[in-house]
């Protein structure tokens, strides 16, 4: 079939309609003021008032019990890794292989994702001990970027119990 | 109805840009609002429904956000409508005629203030022949005004101003028969209600009339109101809906409110008005999508 005759005679297939809309995206007063204190090499977490849980990153709810989260928790920045990854192939900027962790921040009761570098990913295992490694104070922005990756911190294995629920 | 349904309470927010707080945090206070003047937890609330768009917020299923407001643990029975949440409301009327759940919550929310309204509404139309055209909403609305003009039938059409863009949020509780009974002393009971829509293509549609308002307005039974609630995006509009519902005379209030809200919002505030005594027995109008294209009308009536 030639061109020509698909034009003229054939069924359209497909029909490109790019859509713009543009938004100024405002996070929110409880994420911005988390945003504000990773750019000042600080991981703040908020306390549910019900039932106790510290969200990190917070989102000013607990989505569990639906009501405001406003006591700030600031987190040592150390943390346990409760499930990992080791990525084989390369990211862009990310050389293979590299490990992705769950990691349960000390006082926090979400897991939240970063890179373990540092080490050899076959090191990497659960209950391993680890810290924030940031970006230096000049360069952080006020994203998750701020925290370059995780290192293990050389103490001993954290205690199964201390994860059990979030592997 | 075989259960009667009735609205027990509610509450809202309305500001004209909401730039700190996100969705979430806008809506927390304003359902615990709702559901503390009637002594309700979220534990007590058989069935949640919500109606929002997520191409407001640009961000997908931001709905599914939007529970964070809720506390949806356990595992609560929810629902969603892209529309405006009086189309929710209809749902939760439907739901609560089932042995078991006395109870809902229904809300809405929108900040469009964050994004492009005009623009962002033309994603509602046909995506191949319409919606690449990028027609802006106030646009339509003046298509609409225009062919009112030109029709002769209404005699001075208001000029379309701005669409309204306006945050907000709004929050209603809906109760069964003596479970609403119960929960206030003054229960503005749904008599009817109903949604009908027209062809989504414009061109096939009169602008200048609105049967599918005289048609939801038949079934849900609107005869003798001594009030309307109309939700009127444009204020050419007010003139097509009172035909449509055949009213004459009695006081109407008309207003836009946030898009996504001010349909609910139009049922709260005639429900405050039967409270308030301002009606005995009310109209109360929601409308989505452009033109009036669908809308949905309920017949409200106090407790006596």
């Amino acid at each position: 079939m030639t061109e020509a005759t698909t034009e003229a005679s054939g069924d359209v297939s497909i029909v490109e309609t790019p859509i713009n809309l543009n938004f100024s995206y405002t996070p929110g007063v409880a994420s911005s003021r988390f945003l504000r204190s990773i750019e000042q090499g600080r991981l703040m977490g908020q306390r549910c008032p019900k039932c106790g849980k510290v969200y990190m990153p917070p989102r000013g709810a607990c989505s569990m019990c639906g009501v405001a989260t406003d006591e700030e928790v600031t987190l040592s920045g150390k943390g346990t890794v409760c499930t990992f990854c080791v990525t084989r192939i390369p990211s862009p900027g990310l050389e293979a292989p590299y490990v992705s962790a769950w990691i349960r921040l000390d006082g926090a009761d979400i897991t939240s994702m970063f890179l373990v570098q540092e080490c050899d990913p076959d090191d990497v295992r659960l209950g391993m001990r680890v810290e924030a490694v940031w970006v230096d104070d000049a360069d952080r922005e006020p994203n998750l970027g701020a925290v370059k990756y995780f290192r293990p911190t050389g103490e001993p294995d954290a205690d199964y119990d201390t994860y059990k629920d979030y592997t | 109805m075989r259960r009667p349904v009735a609205i027990v309470s509610w509450a809202s927010f309305e500001t004209p840009t909401e730039p700190a707080r996100n969705e979430v945090e806008m809506l927390l206070p304003v359902i615990q609002a709702a559901l503390g003047k009637v002594g309700l937890t979220q534990r007590d609330i058989g069935f949640t429904v919500s109606g929002s768009s997520d191409y407001l917020q640009g961000f997908p299923f931001a709905f599914v956000g939007a529970l964070d407001a809720v506390g949806a643990w356990p595992p609560i029975r929810e629902s969603h409508v892209e529309m405006d949440g009086a189309f929710a409301l209809y749902e939760a009327v439907n739901v609560l005629q089932e042995e078991g759940i006395d109870t809902a919550l229904v809300y809405a929310f929108a900040r469009p203030s964050r994004g492009e309204l005009d623009r962002t509404l033309a994603l509602q139309l046909d995506p191949y022949c319409v919606a690449p055209l990028w027609p802006d909403a106030r646009g339509l609305a003046a298509l609409q005004a225009q062919a009112m003009k030109d029709s002769g039938r209404y005699g001075d059409v208001p000029d379309v101003p701005p669409t309204v863009v306006a945050d907000g949020c709004v929050a209603v509780v809906l109760a069964v028969g003596d479970r609403a009974r119960e929960l206030t002393d003054i229960p503005v009971w749904i008599r009817g209600i109903d949604h009908r829509i027209e062809p989504p293509a414009l061109g096939v549609r009169d602008l200048t009339a609105s049967p599918s308002t005289a048609a939801a307005a038949s079934t849900a039974g609107v005869q003798d109101v001594d009030a309307a609630w109309l939700h009127a995006p444009y204020p050419h509009q007010e003139l097509v809906l009172r035909e449509a519902l055949g009213l004459n005379g009695q006081p109407v209030d008309s207003a836009a409110g946030p898009v996504m809200v001010g349909g609910l919002e139009r049922l709260a505030s005639a429900a405050a008005g039967i409270v308030a005594g301002k009606a005995r027995r009310a109209v109360a109008h929601a409308t989505s999508g452009p033109c009036l294209q669908q809308n949905l009308v309920a017949v409200l009536e106090g407790s006596s």
